[in-house]
């Protein structure tokens, strides 16, 4: 049961893991403190990767969604389903570590004039819709083509908005990524790739785990419903 | 803003990356927790299953993929 997407779930988690504590091991033993911000920029190799593949996973779980309109197959729906669920989860991570960072950096948990943090925000409320959207559909065919088409629609948003807010004006928020490659030292640089891998892996991880079980789950109910029409039938 | 004393600083780091780690380790034990209930209900319907004699018992391959 599950195998489709258990398959490869024990070396991706493996990695994940390996990844995730030479990126520890990196932030807190090799790369330098930052000569302005001091020790509370370290919060940057957690909340920034955090930020990129929660966005990333959203717009993962669009492409997924229009192949599941494409072909049909239910399967992309429940790919493109766990894909925003474990992207929600990451958003609501930046958001609190954001906060801590702000509070720590600027003195204040939010700051409403800043393009970066509030285009962030709308991106999560909007995701936060697709719960509500989803579970109030019973029909599972209507449910999985409405989902599909949301996770599409805000999908492309998610480029959109990242583009308008690249081009806004920055108040506070310091740019990462730039076509010159940003202002990061090599050790900060190598350090932050590292952090960056680590929760790209990360949520591959956990994003195999809960199609794992979500396919297990669907198949034990079947198995139930049959079970229950073979008893009806015999009794 | 000037920068933070370490120990200060330390306090928002270290708040930071335990939020982190909590998210992980309460989405890993809610999966795990859910994983751990379907395969004792898989066992719960064989048992079941096996006493009837209406189906064969699944090869333990099978059952063992479900974590």
């Amino acid at each position: 049961m599950g195998a489709v997407f258990s398959k490869g779930l024990r070396p991706v988690a493996t990695a994940a893991a390996v990844t995730t504590l030479a990126g520890f091991a990196l932030v807190f033993f090799y790369a330098p403190l930052d000569a302005d911000q001091g020790f509370v920029q370290k919060i940057f190799y957690v909340h920034v990767p955090m930020a990129i593949v929660a966005l990333g996973g959203f717009v993962a779980g669009g492409i997924m969604a229009i192949r599941h309109l494409r072909t049909g197959d239910s399967s992309w729906d429940m790919r493109s389903y766990v894909a925003i669920h474990l992207s929600i989860i990451l958003g609501t991570g930046v958001l609190i570590t954001g906060a801590i960072w702000a509070k720590a950096s600027w003195g204040h948990w939010w700051v409403w004039d800043e393009p970066v943090l509030v285009s962030f925000l709308i991106v999560f409320l909007l995701y936060c819709v697709y719960y509500p959207l989803r579970f109030s559909i019973e029909d599972p065919e209507r449910q999985a083509r409405y989902s599909s088409v949301f996770a599409i629609a805000a999908g492309a948003f998610v480029p959109i908005n990242f583009t308008a807010v690249r081009l806004a004006e920055a108040v506070t928020h310091p740019r990462v990524l730039s076509q010159t490659g940003g202002s990061l030292p090599g050790e900060m640089r190598f350090t932050f790739l590292v952090c960056l891998l680590a929760m790209v892996l990360l949520f591959v991880t956990l994003w195999k785990l809960e199609l794992t079980s979500k396919r297990a789950s669907m198949q034990l109910k079947r198995l139930r419903t049959r079970l229950e029409l073979r008893a009806e039938t015999a009794g | 803003m000037p920068a933070l004393p370490l120990e200060e600083a330390g306090k928002y780091v270290a708040g930071a990356y335990v939020v982190f780690l909590a998210l992980i380790v309460i989405y890993v034990a809610i999966i795990g927790a859910k994983i751990a209930r379907i395969e004792r209900q898989v066992s719960e319907l064989l048992e079941l299953t096996a006493e009837d004699g209406s189906v064969d018992r699944a090869p333990a391959g099978e059952r063992a993929s479900v974590g």
